[in-house]
């Protein structure tokens, strides 16, 4: 790569600048407007109806102490978190016994569950709130976390099962095999051998489950009114709240985000590679 | 009890998905072609008599066939330019997917730091000189200004999940293939065209199939950057719900977005159509 002297090389070195900052300015596309909603979320209100902005923050918690004062915003935000746990739970409770399923067995109705599951992807989910808003007032789930989270839960089942099907299906028949014939039982193995190697990849997709509730504002708008999540109470006040209070809620939104997607970088790609098909 | 095991493990999520899924569809059709309880198409004529609907069906067709493009030119260098790294891999990958975790609203409320009235572009542009006085972007006299902001929040928050599924699907790809054709001269545009892009077919689908519906899902980028001022089908649809109280209408949209969904997914499957043979 240091190499010197000759012409290729010389080439190869111009080739590989151009990559470079190719590579750079990609990741300044991504990260450039983070920070500058960053700056707007650590600035004092007055600065970000300022004009001419300026493009570091003062660090002043002004913003951000406006935004947690506000009325609402704590309960928004809990609600957040309560919805996206209940839906994480949700999902994988129920996903990661039927990714086990389809990675393990062959039986009859196989294929018609993975186009079930497959047929979620052709959907608009969130639209699925639109009756369910008169369902749930029926049976007094309406403006409830559970409501929302049941939902959100059908948004996040499907990636679950097909992200569990691919994690286990990277586990080999054979281990479990062996524990069988040490005298486990299905479920013994399953518990001692299988369950260790897949559970930081299961956690992953629990938080996978997590975010997709987290981000998800059509169906909480419609679904509640005094239970409102985060994204739905930064939607319903958009034409009313001031800047500062957008942007500081803007980053309420994103900082978590980051966490995330932090947590779970080793097994994005991983999980995505068979959860292809 | 083997035989009914993997059905006992299927049962929860195929229940669920039944309560949850299919039977909410089959709710919201009802709901689309009655009023008060007889059948009708009075909704459909109302939302298509609606002088706003127009606008609102291209509008959404407009960003989707804008933006899809360029998010997936976007995810096919970002995907190859991340195999050829050899440091700092994994970082650059995080920074790629960063956007993935981040919500609709969020990345409307990250482009409207820039192209609001007092914002970083004005600020930018009058330090430049280029103007006098900050412009007003996000005007109804400024529908284009509107219409780039949003595919610019789009492109920005929407990419990673192309770029992090065909990362994933170039993950597959035998090695062998691409080390064979640069045996027979093939250039490395050549490579790209003729081995890598066929081979990443089954992930193409995927990303284009979750990114076109995702499309014409648009919400809440359009609320935080256009407000009303570019309405699209989905916006609409929360807007007869909401403000007009309009369940059948609203429940009509629905039925737009999903007709439309499912016509493009039927196009791409087609379109690229993977042989059951060639799946690995």
């Amino acid at each position: 790569m240091t190499d010197t002297s000759n012409a290729p090389d010389a080439i190869r070195r111009s080739g590989r600048w151009v990559f470079v900052t190719g590579v750079t300015l990609l990741c300044l596309w991504v990260l450039v407007p983070i920070y500058l909603l960053m700056v707007n979320a650590l600035s004092a209100p007055a600065e970000v109806t300022a004009f001419p902005k300026r493009f570091w923050p003062s660090f002043d918690t002004a913003s951000l102490e406006f935004f947690f004062g506000f009325r609402g915003v704590v309960d928004a935000l809990w609600n957040s978190v309560k919805v996206a746990a209940v839906t994480m739970v949700l999902a994988i409770g129920l996903g990661a016994p039927a990714g086990y399923a389809l990675s393990r067995f062959d039986f009859p109705g196989k294929e018609a569950f993975r186009f079930l599951v497959i047929m979620t992807r052709a959907f608009p989910l969130p639209l699925l709130a639109l009756p369910l808003a008169v369902m749930f007032i029926r049976t007094g789930l309406d403006d409830t976390i559970l409501g929302l989270a049941l939902v959100h839960a059908t948004l996040a089942l499907p990636f679950a099962v097909l992200i569990t099907f691919s994690l286990f299906s990277g586990i080999p028949l054979e281990l479990e095999e062996a524990a069988w014939t040490l005298g486990c039982t299905r479920v013994q193995a399953f518990i001692k051998v299988v369950l260790p190697l897949a559970a930081p990849g299961i956690a992953a997709s629990a938080v996978f489950a997590f975010v997709i509730s987290w981000n998800e504002v059509f169906a909480a708008a419609v679904l509640t009114i005094e239970n409102r999540t985060l994204t739905a109470f930064l939607l319903q006040s958009l034409d009313v709240s001031p800047l500062h209070l957008k942007f500081a809620g803007g980053a309420a939104l994103v900082i978590p985000a980051l966490l995330f997607i932090f947590a779970v970088r080793k097994y994005l790609f991983a999980m995505w590679g068979i959860a292809n098909r | 009890m083997p035989r009914s095991l993997p059905y006992l493990l299927l049962l929860p999520a195929t229940l669920f998905l039944c309560v949850f899924f299919l039977y909410p569809f089959v709710l919201v059709a009802i709901d689309a072609f009655t009023r008060n309880g007889a059948w009708t198409t009075e909704n459909f004529t109302r939302m298509t008599g609606h002088w706003k609907f127009g606008t609102t069906f291209w509008n959404t067709m407009l960003l989707a066939a804008v933006v899809v493009p360029i998010q997936l030119v976007m995810a096919l260098t970002m995907a190859s330019v991340v195999t050829k790294l050899d440091r700092g891999r994994s970082t650059i990958l995080y920074i790629f997917a960063i956007p993935l975790g981040i919500s609709d609203l969020a990345a409307g409320l990250v482009w409207l730091t820039i192209f609001e009235q007092s914002g970083f572009l004005n600020s930018m542009l009058t330090g430049f000189g280029v103007l006098d006085k900050p412009v007003l972007f996000l005007g109804y006299q400024n529908p284009w200004a509107i219409f780039i902001a949003i595919v610019l929040a789009e492109v920005w928050r929407a990419t990673a999940i192309m770029m992090v599924i065909i990362v994933a699907g170039m993950g597959l790809i035998p090695k062998e293939y691409g080390e064979a054709a640069e045996v027979f001269g093939a250039s490395r545009w050549q490579r790209f065209t003729r081995v890598t892009l066929p081979m990443l077919k089954p992930s193409l689908q995927t990303a284009l199939i979750l990114r076109v519906i995702l499309a014409f899902e648009v919400f809440a980028v359009v609320a935080a950057l256009g407000g009303t001022n570019f309405p699209v089908l989905m916006g609409e649809t929360y807007h007869w719900q909401f403000a007009m109280q309009e369940r059948g209408v609203a429940a009509a949209y629905a039925m737009v977005i999903l007709g439309i969904s499912i016509a493009f997914t039927l196009v791409l499957l087609r379109l690229l159509h993977v042989p059951k043979g060639a799946r690995t």
